[in-house]
């Protein structure tokens, strides 16, 4: 069977945009991709749009009443977290199986500020939140860090030390929210929302928008595939009954089922791979999908972030965007985001941050209740 | 009007919350009979095996151990922190996540793994029309 080509991927730079709408905001991104392939509205075959807290607003039409209502059928998704991937990921599908050779996805999310999660009373009764536990994202992934730490005896300053990292890489990234450095000290230091998490070890609120143009092997042949990206591997799972998955949500199994499938797909290992964007929603989630994903050992991933590996120049580098703990979690955009992330690596675009020479790359989201998307890249 | 809608003691905070008219309080899963997975919550069927209408009632133990934990300081308004929020599991099966109590807030203080046990009390909230929750924590034991 074919392969399916990323030819324009785009991305706004995060930040707070409150004036504008959802459907403005995706039709920025939709715009960038489309240029960045050399195309128009005119020649997309189909849209997929991925926007969670609009679901049911049809937001993928009004972008195109915003950039071009070109009649093409528009398909709006939500999946938590995974919904830019999910959107990609339809949209990959769609080309898969011969329906369109040109597909535009997108990826949108405006947010408040605050927490996120958590529970206000239900239809009776009286909230449980602070009652019977939280929760909140920063805890229930706190809950989650704290299973590694029981486990191998990670460490607070172990967690805290993957948001130094990542935030010094969105100092190299001029579409991430920050370009900060945070010394260690000063992650520790920040105000503890949910031990082990500080407030620089949850991701930042921000709206975004990113959008990718997907195409057949057949098209990519035509238009020229100078700057075209191979996906190699494309993969969802939902949770699998774990043991306490209901009270105490895995991110870990469907991520591992994922990663499995994905380098099965790839025909690659764990050690092939020249970048990594991971959901780093919370700096304790990275440490476990180094282990998820097979970047090192189980058991190894408090060493892994001590000893560099997955820092900018180590053998694994992970989140070298920022990570949606320093380059914005918008939660629709964020997964075609990623891809975005790796595909200009894969080009040799990144300038700075640039892993060098690169040939694949994997991007990873987890969406709570929940979805896993792994996608993998591979250079032209 | 509102003293009617009142009843005579305090409800359960989840359905999952037993409170018999006689003996103490307790919690209650739904445990599968063909393959013996434990829901907490009313369910017609089972998420693991797929087994349909094979759930039956079953009496969760007061004692257990401390899985994991977090120490929650921010929360939302009108919660008071800090807070521990943990998961506990249960002896003879069954995780519930809750707060710990009766245990200062410091990780220095707190052993995953430590033994726990479940205690029934009044909930300081009540709701829209003045009805008082039972509900429950856990502490070390």
């Amino acid at each position: 069977m074919s392969d399916v080509y990323i030819l324009g991927v785009d991305m706004i730079k995060f930040g707070r945009f409150p004036e504008q709408t959802v459907p403005q905001l995706g039709a920025k991104a939709a715009l960038l991709a489309l240029d960045d392939a050399g195309l128009r509205i005119q020649d997309m075959e189909a849209l997929y749009c991925g926007n969670l807290y609009q679901a049911s607003g049809m937001v993928g039409q009004r972008i195109l009443q915003e950039i071009g209502q070109t009649g093409i059928p528009v398909v709006n998704v939500a999946n938590a977290c995974a919904t830019g991937a999910t959107a990609f990921r339809e949209a990959w599908m769609a080309i898969k199986a011969g329906a369109y050779d040109l597909v535009l996805a997108v990826g949108v999310e405006q947010m408040g500020k605050g927490l996120l999660g958590g529970g206000g009373a239900g239809k009776k009764g009286i909230p449980t939140e602070g009652l019977l536990g939280s929760g909140t994202m920063p805890t229930v992934f706190a809950e989650a860090g704290m299973e590694h730490a029981r486990k191998y005896g990670t460490t607070f300053e172990q967690f805290a030390k993957v948001s130094v990292k990542n935030h010094h890489h969105s100092t190299l990234n001029p579409k991430a929210m920050y370009q900060i450095e945070t010394p260690l000290e000063t992650v520790m230091n920040a105000e503890m929302i949910s031990y082990p998490n500080t407030k620089l070890m949850c991701s930042v609120n921000v709206d975004g928008s990113a959008a990718a143009v997907l195409c057949s092997e057949k098209k990519a042949r035509e238009l020229g595939m100078k700057r075209a990206v191979r996906v190699k591997a494309s993969v969802m799972t939902s949770d699998p009954y774990t043991e306490r998955d209901l009270v105490m949500p895995d991110v870990n199994t469907c991520t591992r089922r994922a990663a499995a499938k994905a380098y099965e797909m790839a025909g690659i290992s764990p050690q092939d791979l020249d970048l990594v964007e991971l959901h780093d929603c919370f700096a304790t989630a990275e440490i476990l999908h180094y282990e998820n994903l097979g970047l090192c050992a189980e058991g190894e991933a408090g060493r892994a972030i001590d000893e560099g590996w997955t820092a900018l120049g180590g053998r694994s580098p992970v989140n070298l965007s920022g990570g949606l703990l320093s380059k914005g979690h918008p939660l629709g955009a964020t997964g075609i985001a990623n891809l975005y992330e790796v595909a200009t690596h894969l080009r040799g675009e990144a300038g700075k941050r640039q892993a060098p020479d690169a040939r694949f790359g994997l991007t990873h989201v987890i969406g709570l209740g929940s979805a896993c998307a792994i996608h993998v890249l591979e250079r032209v | 009007m509102a003293e009617q809608a009142k009843a005579s003691g305090p409800l359960p905070v989840v359905p999952f919350l037993r409170i018999p008219a006689e003996g103490a309080p307790y919690l209650e899963a739904r445990c599968c009979g063909k393959c013996g997975a434990i829901f907490l919550g009313e369910r017609e069927n089972c998420s693991k095996c797929g087994a349909r209408g094979e759930l039956e009632p079953k009496r969760l133990a007061n004692e257990g151990t401390l899985y994991v934990y977090s120490i929650v300081h921010r929360s939302f308004p009108g919660i008071e922190t800090p807070y521990v929020s943990c998961i506990v599991d249960l002896e003879g099966g069954g995780t519930v996540k809750g707060n710990l109590i009766g245990i200062e807030p410091d990780p220095a203080k707190i052993r995953m793994g430590m033994p726990v046990r479940t205690v029934f009390k009044v909930a300081p909230r009540k709701d829209a029309e003045g009805n008082e929750y039972l509900t429950y924590y856990f502490e070390p034991r």
